[in-house]
């Protein structure tokens, strides 16, 4: 019943058996201990346990870890370069953008997600791009203008 | 500059410093309850009541046990035998257990609980239990719950009411004898969450050999919770340690109730004899975690023609769920320092009551009982504007206390500390440009668009009084001489200087976003001239080290008491550093200060000795110093808001040690086809005292307002008439997401310092979510007038409206 999964989690490679119905989020908190995806639901509305799957955003509580076979997965570890933040982290750390900080990782990866595909977005734009990431605590206004100003950043960088 | 405002910044203090926790949470680094990991152990799930009401006839729990990986079952008759029911503070309260034992009161009531190798594996035998019920009527509306014939929850009770007293204060029926008119109201307030993104999670662990209990939660106190939830174990509390990681994902008062999940996970890992770990799901949490009560409220006021409010008469009937848990009735007694809100109201009547409905029990959540209360006035305030064709504000004003009343006591017993009301309403008017919203209305009317504009404004009570639910109990009964009185609200903090010269504080808080750790290092950097980089905060607890009933993060009290703390031990450790100093540099104590890192002669900067010099003379060679000289660098100082005694033999309170202000303002557009609600501006005006980091305090009251605009707008626990909640996921709870987040909003600050606090400051975190509700309400109420359209309920879904709308256009 249990099937032998590889997958690769911020550049490194995991084998391990899981039944098929164990969920990414679990498989990657669980068996490799890897924390720094959160859970808030498990409904796929809240978005603390998003991550990139082979380059495309997705809830990991939305996926089976057997669907993540031969995947790579990126999350917010992989984020920062050598000790240096990325500008995103940077810039919500210089507007406040998190206050808890338990939705952080997922919303940095659903940012991440929007900038790579759209690297200019309009104030609208990252409002429908972090709106399946809830926050309770800071009303997202420190959160949109700090994906703005890791936006502006990040072209003025390229 | 006006009496009472700071005029000198500090070096740190006051200024917008980055957060230090960010560190490690932009990096997924966060100690999180879920993230610990100490050592193997065991998985929790709950078997929940699919029932509002049923008395549970036969638990069978034998296919579960027999399932591989099962380690144990844990039912009813585990808890009565294992734990006491949990105590509360009114007389004669129903049994509360943290299983249900006999019968079940509300749908996701524990019914039994399996231990198992994981969760998977505890998930799927929770089917294998076989549980017969019969099902019973269920009343989830406290009024009914009140009236003949509905369903008993506690038969042994007699009745549904849980707790009720009638305060009087003043002389209602000379000012309603006095009256030139009565304006009356009947209002309800929605049940809303603030739905912390991390459920609640508890991890205990039992040492058979020495009948030690370790347990991990993310309870953010008060620590009076824990004690509660700890005594109802037989476990002696000494046996018990309790740890609370410094990462806790959102709280906003659902985490501080007592915690029934600290008792039934400790009881399991006593039964398996092993760690057990138990983590809320969201549907879970829900259901059946905590909530404020929702209420019906009638308000009756005697007024005068020119808008004076001369007293007040009011029920208030709360459903307070399926039992009275600690430390309800805070809902209301919470409140009663500041019931008079910002008004000058002498006489009132308040006759209250605590109801059980076939519901979640309930507690704090952001604003404690205040969203109710701001909510009751200013709708009044609004409804007297239109009775007598004021304007909302001038009304306000006609009732304001005056800066030159403070401190002024409120007739229920508050002791609001400082502030400038008339100063704070006046400057949130200009900031949203009243009078040209009100002329850019009428041209609006004429056009066929509905623009409205709200006030929401209130008293912001900080750092609750150990004592304000003991105004639960009647003064004669408070008056034996066998009754132990409860008071007082503390907070302690050690700083210590490191070999280094670095300093280490550690302090009793559970912080959940509220950037302790900050704000700590800035006002140790600021007395002891270091750079907050320098400091390191401990804000985890753990109770093998100082505790009180009062330690925690709630109430808002950080700025207040812990801030104090941390000042007044920074500045003994001062002392010492100074006297240390004075020995090497021989000069007198009093010519020297503390200057980015070193200790200097006032005005003689050569003679300078770096604080790593005398911490390092301290810590590796004690002997060379003066006998005289205790070579110790560390410093620990408590810290009392002086003011919070026990209610008094009128049942008046200073329940909470400083009272803020905050002034929201709302303008507002409603399609009244659809029956959206658009916020187009919004305006906050608050007055905290000092502040010591703007950013911080500005975060704080962006979530304040998303807060009370959710529970406006979009958030409620929906029960149908059967007890069946109706919204236990994220799908039909709806959180407002960043499409709905404010587009346009400032945020203004008058600063009257707290005359009782170290620094000046007062609480922040709550003021916002108490008076947007009452807010938006006013705001569309103000946009439909034309139509005539009551709003007496929240929250303004756009269902809802479109029904108004609907009803009064018949009626026209």
């Amino acid at each position: 019943m249990k099937k032998r999964i590889r997958v690769k989690v911020d550049g490194v490679f995991y084998e391990a058996e899981v039944e098929p119905r164990v969920l990414l989020v679990h498989f990657l908190r669980d068996y490799l201990d890897i924390t720094r995806v959160n859970v808030g639901c498990d409904t796929g509305h809240c978005g603390a346990c998003t991550v990139l799957m082979n380059d495309v955003s997705v809830k990991s509580c939305q996926v089976f870890a057997v669907q993540a076979d031969g995947a790579e997965i990126m999350t917010v570890g992989s984020l920062a370069k050598d000790g240096t933040l990325h500008p995103l982290q940077e810039a919500f750390n210089e507007y406040h953008a998190l206050q808890c900080g338990y939705c952080t990782p997922g919303m940095l990866m659903s940012a991440y997600f929007l900038l790579k595909r759209n690297p200019n977005p309009t104030e609208d734009e990252i409002r429908r791009a972090i709106a399946g990431n809830l926050c309770r605590c800071t009303g997202y206004i420190n959160i949109i203008k700090a994906i703005r100003a890791a936006a502006e950043r990040m072209q003025s960088m390229r | 500059m006006r009496k009472g405002l700071v005029e000198q910044k500090g070096v740190w203090i006051g200024k917008p410093v980055r957060r230090i926790e960010d560190r490690r949470l932009l990096v997924g680094k966060g100690l999180f309850v879920d993230n610990l990991r100490p050592g193997p152990m065991l998985h929790l799930a709950i078997l929940r009541s699919p029932y509002a009401h049923a008395k549970i006839l036969k638990i069978d729990s034998s296919e579960a046990l027999k399932q591989a990986g099962v380690v144990t079952v844990l039912t009813g008759e585990d808890v009565a035998k294992m734990t006491k029911p949990f105590p509360v503070g009114v007389l004669n309260p129903p049994k509360y257990y943290c299983m249900a034992v006999d019968k079940v009161r509300y749908v996701g009531e524990p019914v039994a609980a399996v231990v198992a190798r994981d969760r998977y594996v505890a998930e799927d035998a929770l089917e294998l239990i076989d549980v017969e019920y019969e099902p019973l009527p269920a009343v989830v509306d406290p009024e009914e719950a009140i009236s003949s014939g509905a369903p008993l929850l506690h038969e042994e009770l007699g009745t549904n009411v849980a707790w009720h007293r009638t305060l009087k204060y003043g002389n209602v029926d000379a000012a309603f004898s006095q009256a030139d008119r009565v304006v009356s109201l009947k209002l309800r307030f929605p049940r809303y969450t603030s739905a912390p993104l991390e459920g609640y999670g508890v991890i205990a662990s039992y040492d058979e050999a020495t009948g030690k209990l370790t347990i991990w939660s993310n309870f953010q106190g008060p620590w009076t919770m824990y004690a509660i939830a700890v005594n109802s174990l037989n476990v002696p509390e000494e046996k018990v340690r309790h740890i609370v990681p410094p990462d806790i994902g959102g709280g906003f008062g659902i985490k501080s109730s007592m915690y029934p999940y600290l008792v039934l996970v400790a009881i399991a890992a006593i039964k398996a004899k092993a760690t057990v770990k138990w983590i809320e799901t969201r549907r879970e949490h829900l259901m059946a975690s905590s909530t404020h009560p929702d209420r019906i409220q009638y308000l009756e006021a005697a007024i005068k023609n020119d808008g004076t409010v001369l007293g007040i008469k009011t029920t208030l009937l709360d459903s307070i769920g399926a039992y009275i848990r600690a430390p309800e009735p805070c809902s209301i007694l919470r409140t009663l320092g500041n019931f008079v809100g910002p008004y000058r109201v002498q006489n009132l009547l308040i006759d209250a009551y605590s109801i059980h409905t076939n519901k979640c029990p309930t507690g704090p959540n952001r604003g404690l009982g205040c969203p109710h209360l701001y909510f009751g006035w200013e709708r009044l305030m609004d409804t007297i504007a239109d009775i007598l064709g004021m304007d909302p504000a001038e009304v306000r004003f006609r009732n304001l206390i005056q800066p030159e009343q403070m401190p002024y006591v409120t007739p229920t017993g508050g002791i609001y500390d400082s502030g400038d009301y008339p100063r704070a309403l006046r400057l949130a008017l200009d900031m949203i440009e009243y009078d040209k919203i009100r002329e850019e209305q009428r041209k609006a009317w004429r056009d066929g668009r509905y623009i409205g504009v709200g006030i929401g404004i209130g008293v912001d009570p900080a750092v609750s009084n150990m004592g304000y639910v003991t105004v639960a109990i009647p003064p004669e009964v408070r008056a034996r001489r066998d009754y132990l009185p409860k008071s007082g609200s503390r907070n302690r903090a050690r700083v210590k200087m490191a070999s280094t010269g670095k300093v280490v504080v550690s302090v009793d808080v559970n912080p959940q976003g509220q950037s302790h750790e900050t704000t700590i290092a800035q006002i140790v950097a600021e007395e002891l001239g270091v750079r907050p980089e320098d400091v390191e905060v401990d804000c985890s607890m753990d109770s093998l080290e100082f505790w009180t009933v009062s330690s925690g993060t709630y109430s808002s009290r950080f700025a207040a008491s812990q801030a104090s703390a941390v000042a007044l031990a920074a500045r003994k450790l001062k002392e010492k550093i100074l006297q240390i100093a004075s020995y090497f540099l021989d000069a007198r104590v009093e010519d020297l200060e503390l200057k980015e890192g070193y200790v200097c002669v006032r005005d003689e900067p050569s003679r300078a000795i770096p604080l790593r010099r005398i911490a390092g003379a301290v810590y590796w060679n004690p002997s060379q110093l003066p006998k005289e000289i205790e070579p110790v660098l560390e410093a620990t100082a408590t810290f009392d808001i002086p003011t919070l005694k026990p209610p008094d033999e009128n049942d008046r309170l200073n329940s909470s040690g400083t009272y803020g202000f905050v002034a929201d303002i709302a303008k507002v557009e409603v399609d009244i086809e659809t029956g959206i609600i658009n916020v187009l501006k919004f305006v906050s005006v608050h007055d905290v005292g000092r502040v010591l980091n703007p950013m911080i305090v500005e975060g704080q009251v962006h979530g304040s307002i998303m807060h009370g605009l959710g529970g406006a707008l979009y958030e409620e626990l929906i029960y149908n008439d059967e007890g069946q909640l109706l919204t236990t996921t994220f799908e039909e709870y709806l959180c407002p997401t960043a499409v709905e987040a404010l587009r346009d909003i400032k945020v203004g600050h008058i600063e009257s310092p707290s005359p009782y606090t170290v620094l000046g400051a007062k609480g922040v975190a709550e003021a916002s979510s108490e008076t947007t509700p009452a807010c938006i309400a006013n705001a569309v109420e103000d946009a439909l007038k034309p139509l005539g359209v009551k709003i007496r309920e929240l929250p303004l879904t756009q269902e809802k409206v479109w029904k108004l709308i609907k009803e009064a256009k018949k009626l026209a």
